[in-house]
């Protein structure tokens, strides 16, 4: 199991919960999207798997351990801004490796679940990332002076050289031009496939949860009490996004997101009616 | 900004003095060639060592000033809990005007070098610490975010992020502050004191209607000016080339 969640409770400080006695599970080397409307607490579901935030009530493991801090075998792509912007794309990268440096002294195990970075990364690795990523000849050029998406592909790269097991992203191309975001979701699949890093990819994209993930978390609005989840077998095949029965899943998402919001909708008119605590009306759809 | 655009403006400025000299016709304002030759006639006769007291005199308090109030300015961006217990101590003492202290600095520190470093110090410390200090509580979350995601810890992202982000503010804080530090300079040597560019222009020149003399210790001091002005654009382009990288 690579990521557990067994009843957590999340709630920013004088705000209603985001989450509330929630579930949920992903197996090691599996290829997710989540996906909700705005606010419905995909960013803080990541952020809380990051290590950046601590849930109020109940377990969240990671490689089996809690994360009370980041771990350097998580990797996390954000929007944007998450490159120093004084220094160049080799630089950039190469932080990795200055980290593993400063941190040698308490690095561990290169395998497993590391709070700090790998001591042993040269700087011929991050030479091979660079390129790899197609963005070899950016070497040194600073973050803006380059596009969108190269500037992701930097990001890429960087959390790829510290080879993490599970990789989160957080509407990593929703700021990109269409071209681009798609060779993007194109290459994230087949690096995901090359390195068999467990992803998560969080989006308000329809098309891209479908193309992107095998397995997608569907959150409705705020208080999320249970993981719904929509499986998607085909995605993860370049050829998907052609195919009918991608169209057909898109169709399907559509109808849960749209269900999803009846069903908060309904919920918080009964919340509002005072009624007992029951079991919210759920959809279809396989929870975990 | 290219070399042959600041020389045309020095060309210039030269030239809109002469005709104001010419216009004006009172000997309190020569015009740029007597001054020039005074300048020179000057320079070896006392000038260039007031120049060189007063060079030593504003760029120990501006060292002095960069090596602490940096860090502390890094420390109130950064911990919360030194930012609450500090920030309105600072908030207080930023718009004092610090000059208004010369006269207590000088009973307590003497009128030799010591006050004068400090005085100049002061006015700098809070300049800088106050941009420092922004600059480093203005970090973007997500920079804060992906560095840690990689690992880092406390020293690292002072050492990756926090310091590597405060140095164009730092240096920016310098350059807006330079000019009052000259003229805080000047004022404080102006009285009470036996050498430095203010002593030779107050008392040395303009107490004896040495019109040009004075007026080529006003030009030894925009000189001086000029020059750390200078310097901090080269540190900047040096320490900070990012800034200055084209955009894509």
């Amino acid at each position: 199991m690579m990521i557990g969640i067994e009843a957590l409770t999340f709630a920013y400080p004088n705000q209603p919960p985001v989450f509330q006695d929630f579930s949920w599970q992903v197996a090691a080397g599996e290829a997710w999207a989540v996906i909700g409307p705005s606010g419905c607490g995909k960013s803080t579901l990541l952020y809380l798997i990051a290590g950046l935030r601590q849930p109020r009530a109940g377990r969240l493991s990671v490689s089996g351990q809690p994360v009370p801090r980041p771990r350097a075998s998580t990797g996390l792509i954000l929007q944007d801004y998450g490159l120093l912007p004084w220094a160049t794309v080799w630089e950039n990268v190469a932080l990795v490796m200055r980290l593993g440096r400063l941190y040698r002294a308490k690095s561990g195990p290169p395998d497993g679940s590391r709070p700090y970075p790998r001591a042993d990364i040269g700087a011929d690795q991050v030479d091979r990332w660079l390129l790899r990523l197609g963005i070899a000849d950016l070497r040194d050029k600073f973050p803006n002076q380059i596009s969108g998406g190269q500037r992701q592909r930097t990001a890429i790269a960087r959390s790829l050289l510290q080879q993490p097991n599970l990789l989160l992203m957080d509407e990593p191309f929703s700021s990109l031009d269409a071209l681009s975001r798609e060779d993007l979701q194109r290459l994230t699949i087949e690096l995901q496939r090359e390195t068999g890093v467990t992803t998560l990819v969080v989006t308000h994209n329809i098309e891209e949860a479908v193309y992107m993930g095998r397995r997608i978390l569907v959150l409705g609005r705020a208080p999320n009490t249970h993981a719904w989840v929509i499986d998607n077998p085909g995605a993860g095949a370049p050829a998907y996004r052609g195919r009918p029965a991608y169209w057909d899943k898109c169709a399907e998402l559509r109808a849960a997101l749209e269900a999803g919001a009846e069903a908060a909708a309904a919920e918080t008119a009964r919340v509002a009616a005072a009624a007992p605590a029951a079991a919210a009306t759920e959809a279809s759809g396989g929870a975990s | 900004m290219r070399r042959r655009d600041l020389a045309l403006a020095f060309v210039g400025l030269l030239v809109a003095w002469q005709l104001v000299a010419w216009l004006a016709k009172v000997n309190v304002l020569p015009g740029p060639w007597p001054v020039a030759l005074a300048l020179l006639h000057a320079l070896p006769r006392g000038l260039g060592l007031h120049f060189l007291v007063s060079g030593w005199r504003v760029v120990a308090s501006v060292v002095l000033a960069m090596v602490t109030a940096v860090p502390a300015g890094l420390a109130l961006g950064q911990s919360r809990l030194f930012g609450r217990l500090f920030s309105p101590v600072v908030y207080i003492l930023y718009p004092i005007p610090k000059i208004v202290f010369l006269p207590v600095i000088l009973l307590l520190l003497g009128i030799g070098n010591v006050s004068k470093v400090f005085m100049i110090y002061l006015v700098l410390f809070f300049q800088i610490l106050v941009v420092v200090r922004d600059a480093a509580s203005n970090l973007r979350p997500e920079l804060l975010y992906s560095v840690r995601s990689l690992g880092a810890g406390r020293r690292a992202l002072f050492r990756f992020v926090y310091l590597p982000a405060t140095v164009p503010a730092a240096l920016t804080a310098l350059r807006v502050s330079v000019g009052t530090a000259i003229a805080v300079l000047f004022f404080a040597e102006s009285f009470a004191t036996t050498s430095g560019l203010g002593y030779y222009i107050m008392v040395e020149s303009w107490g004896r209607l040495a019109y040009p003399e004075m007026y080529a210790g006003v030009v030894a001091m925009s000189l001086l000016g000029l020059l750390l002005y200078f310097i901090i654009d080269g540190l900047e382009r040096r320490l900070a080339p990012w800034m200055f990288a084209r955009e894509a």
